[in-house]
């Protein structure tokens, strides 16, 4: 099964649990088992479309998802996903 | 509550005034027991928004992997992130409301020519609206 790690601020929401695992063929599978299992997540990562906010980044090993296939980017059983809250801000 | 040892928030003063006119920007860490957070590191973060960056801030996913990585090797808490307001007070913006995370502490520090005006922190709540969230060491004065 793959590894997924929850960021600080997601934790509240997976019993303080950081590191997951779950089995499913792609980040999409994995985001959908992730969000059945802890349904108050589903606020943080997705928008009203059930995409991922633009505001979360999902990286497999090193890459950023948007690098690779998207959503559809496969996963094996080593790989290690890990959320990554956008942070961001300023005064204007 | 939100207390911050003298040292990180001496180091996080000395970025915002170094930055400045540009935003600072950084995370903090440390413990968190019931309602009390105590900082005791920080780690300063180059500001890698594109741009004007007196008006913006950007922190690198990378730079966000390595705070969580540094908070695990140390055992400490990932508290939130600070980043300062230059010549505007340090009140979160739209923009810092439509990317916080909740749980984490967003310290906002206020500077301008003559120094640091403000330190305040915010926390988002469930309402995904940010409340100011009590600290100690608020409204220090330090001149360049």
């Amino acid at each position: 099964m793959a590894t997924i790690i929850i960021p600080t601020p997601l934790r509240k929401f997976t019993n303080n649990t950081a590191r997951l695992n779950i089995q499913a063929g792609n980040v999409k599978g994995v985001v959908e088992e992730l969000t059945l299992n802890f349904p108050d997540l589903k606020k943080h990562l997705l928008d009203d479309q059930g995409n991922i906010r633009s505001f979360v980044n999902v990286f497999v090993g090193d890459e950023d998802i948007r690098n690779l296939q998207q959503e559809n980017t496969l996963i094996k059983e080593e790989t290690v996903i890990s959320i990554v809250p956008a942070i961001a801000g300023g005064l204007a | 509550m939100l207390i911050i040892e003298q040292k990180p928030l001496d180091e996080m003063y000395q970025d915002a005034l170094q930055s400045f006119p540009d935003e600072c920007c950084g995370f903090f860490f440390g413990s968190d027991i019931g309602d009390e957070r105590i900082v005791t590191n920080i780690m300063v973060v180059n500001n890698s928004k594109a741009g004007d960056k007196r008006k913006r801030f950007e922190i690198a996913p990378k730079d966000y992997l390595d705070a969580e990585r540094f908070a695990d090797e140390n055992e400490l808490k990932l508290l939130g992130v600070y980043h300062s307001h230059p010549n505007h007070p340090a009140i979160p913006s739209e923009h810092d409301r439509v990317a916080a995370q909740p749980y984490f502490s967003y310290v906002i520090i206020s500077v301008n020519e003559t120094g640091i005006a403000e330190i305040r922190s915010w926390q988002m709540n469930d309402n995904l609206q940010f409340e100011e969230e009590k600290t100690e060491n608020k409204f220090i004065n330090q001149n360049k």
